[in-house]
């Protein structure tokens, strides 16, 4: 029972991750109505350059995420300014087709840049240690992500629930017209909407580089897996994005413990299941 | 390009192709096997991508239904034609099976439907020891002989195995061509065109397009079962999504809108390769800047741009324009 309930745990940290990155994927989604294959090439992004600031440069981490995620937005608005808006109205197939260019591209600049084998930086001092819980220890550093974890989806509610511009995000995704016509800047909408994005995807790289290895592979593993979790909410769900990496996460964390072999399997399965009899996500209301 | 224009390049072409082995080292040989293949694997993916409008991210998984089953079957009997059979039409069922369940969405819902199959496929030749070898893949696989009517044919070299590939490609690509043109090329442009105006002359949509998906499986899946004899060995990176994009990108390059498109961009695209990593090894680097400049900029491909050349100054055809701006 201990165990059960200890694995749970990590996989709850490890499920942070993929909420980082899924809600940047799906927000995105429900309001550009474009689906980022290169996300995962962000949240790469973010990790290569919270990896240079915190552990090659020796900038505080705190410093080297929030510089991480200032970079990546940036990155976030020229690319939807510059490559991805020229598409809009065209089949949405095209779009597809360039992120995923995008991902060929940014996967191997980040070989050429960065190369080699990498180094895991240290936890930073504040961070370091354990707690005992379930009679085990449990890394300091994982309740930090979960207390991370749990802020931004406070911070998201509040943003797109309580602020003008949340008001301004949710008209624009569900009438883009209308919305235009009440004077809202849609073309400011989707790029500040990418950029959130994009920053969230850089949060969860950086935040990842103390514990584990970055490698240019990065992207298009956890691409899949927030594929995965963006389709197990509903695209375009941000709640459901929340339960679905709660899922993923702590599943996967059992399954590698208790049936490693069709781990990968049950998840795409359960993932084509979602897609063909609730394709709405499970978590729609 | 006229018609008798057109039958000329295509005997000249075959010519070509014919004698290359005389001619070439065995490494191009070796290289053009690769184009067939990937021509082979595109021609059948713009059936459902460029035809019937339907973005797939699972190739790669048929593409290996065949090429492990041909690598079974050739363990076990090592015969070539029931290998590359069996592969096709293995990797058909699967196409059917998965198809039936995949053409019910469209567009971004398709596209993960396959990504999510194609991956289920490949976790399974991933896991799977028993059947697929697992990581290390199925190894020894041998260049079975070609029985034919009681005639047997050695295939000991890659030249000669070559020939085998090359009546497969021409055959089947032939074939492609017929069906593009036939009454059922028509309708599953229809559907693409429009599904609304498709459904009310009387075309059972989900009906042409899981045809269309069958069909593409089939074409990945003779693609697939012609590898194994030619590298003795099969292992799972072939049928990761990464893998699904070789023929997006070949038929995307070569132009989707031209029935030799994908044919031009699985050249194109295995040449480049092949000349761009003896001086850099970040192909992908390139390859996803030509990606983005394609969809930016020539969504006709190859075969666009050169129609585009070469109809300047002479009539003007109002529908070159329309390649690739659908924009349902």
């Amino acid at each position: 029972m201990e165990v059960f309930a200890y694995q749970g745990l990590i996989g709850l940290s490890s499920a942070m991750y993929l909420w980082l990155i899924s809600a940047g994927l799906t927000i995105i989604f429900g309001v550009l109505g474009v689906l980022n294959f290169a996300h995962g090439s962000l949240f790469m992004l973010g990790a290569y350059l919270g990896y240079t600031l915190y552990g090659l440069v020796g900038v505080p981490f705190g410093l080297a995420v929030l510089g991480s995620m200032a970079t990546v937005a940036v990155v976030g608005a020229g690319v939807e300014r510059g490559l991805l808006r020229p598409l809009y109205g065209l089949d949405p197939s095209y779009q597809l087709l360039l992120t995923f260019g995008l991902v060929l591209f940014v996967d191997d600049l980040a070989k050429l840049i960065w190369g080699g084998v990498f180094r895991i930086p240290p936890i930073p001092e504040w961070l370091q240690g354990s707690v005992t819980l379930f009679s085990r220890p449990y890394p300091i550093y994982n309740l930090f992500l979960i207390a991370v974890g749990l802020s931004v989806g406070v911070g998201l509610w509040w943003l797109f629930d309580r602020t003008w511009w949340g008001r301004a995000v949710r008209a624009t995704a569900s009438d883009r017209e209308m919305a235009a016509a009440l004077g809202i800047r849609t073309p400011t909408v989707f790029s500040s909407v990418f950029m959130l994005g994009s920053a969230l995807a850089a949060l969860g790289g950086a935040l990842s580089t103390p514990v584990r290895p970055v490698a240019p592979g990065i992207g298009a593993a956890m691409i899949v897996q927030a594929f995965i979790i963006t389709v197990i909410g509903g695209l375009g769900n941000l709640r459901g994005a929340f339960a679905g990496s709660l899922l993923v996460g702590v599943l996967s964390s059992y399954g590698t413990l208790w049936f490693p072999e069709f781990e990968l399997f049950f998840i795409f399965a359960i993932m084509a299941a979602v897609l063909l009899v609730r394709p709405q996500g499970l978590f729609a209301r | 390009m006229n018609d008798l224009a057109r039958r000329w390049a295509t005997a000249g072409l075959l010519l070509a192709l014919v004698l290359l082995p005389t001619v070439a080292s065995r490494y191009v040989t070796y290289l053009v096997i690769h184009i067939l293949l990937l021509a082979l694997n595109a021609v059948g993916f713009n059936l459902l991508f460029g035809q019937t409008g339907l973005l797939s991210f699972g190739q790669a998984g048929f593409y290996a239904v065949g090429a492990y089953t041909c690598a079974r079957i050739l363990l076990a009997w090592p015969s070539l034609l029931p290998g590359v059979l069996g592969g096709t039409v293995a990797a058909a069922l699967a196409a059917l099976l998965l198809g039936f369940l995949s053409v019910r969405h469209t567009r971004i819902y398709f596209a993960m439907l396959t990504l999510a199959f194609g991956m289920m496929i490949f976790s399974l030749a991933w896991k799977w020891r028993a059947v697929t070898g697992g990581d290390d893949g199925l190894v020894g696989i041998p260049r079975a002989p070609l029985q034919l009517f009681g005639l047997v044919v050695a295939l000991p070299t890659v030249e000669r195995y070559y020939y085998v590939v090359l009546v497969a490609a021409v055959l089947a690509v032939a074939l492609m061509h017929r069906v593009v043109h036939s009454p059922l090329g028509l309708a599953l442009r229809a559907v693409r065109d429009s599904e609304v105006r498709a459904e009310h002359v009387g075309l059972n949509v989900r009906r042409l397009r899981l045809v269309a998906f069958t069909v593409a499986g089939a074409y990945a899946g003779l693609a697939g079962s012609l590898l194994p004899p030619l590298e003795n060995t099969v292992t799972p990176p072939i049928a990761h999504w990464t893998a699904s994009a070789e023929p997006v990108l070949a038929t995307l390059l070569g132009g989707i809108r031209h029935f030799a498109g994908p044919l031009v961009g699985a050249f194109v695209l295995v040449v480049a390769k092949d000349v761009i990593v003896r001086f850099t090894v970040h192909w992908s680097l390139v390859l996803g800047a030509v990606v983005v400049a394609l969809v930016l900029g020539f969504r006709g491909g190859l075969a666009g741009a050169l129609e585009a050349l070469t109809l300047r100054g002479a009539r003007v055809r109002p529908v070159s324009a329309a390649a690739g701006e659908e924009g349902r």
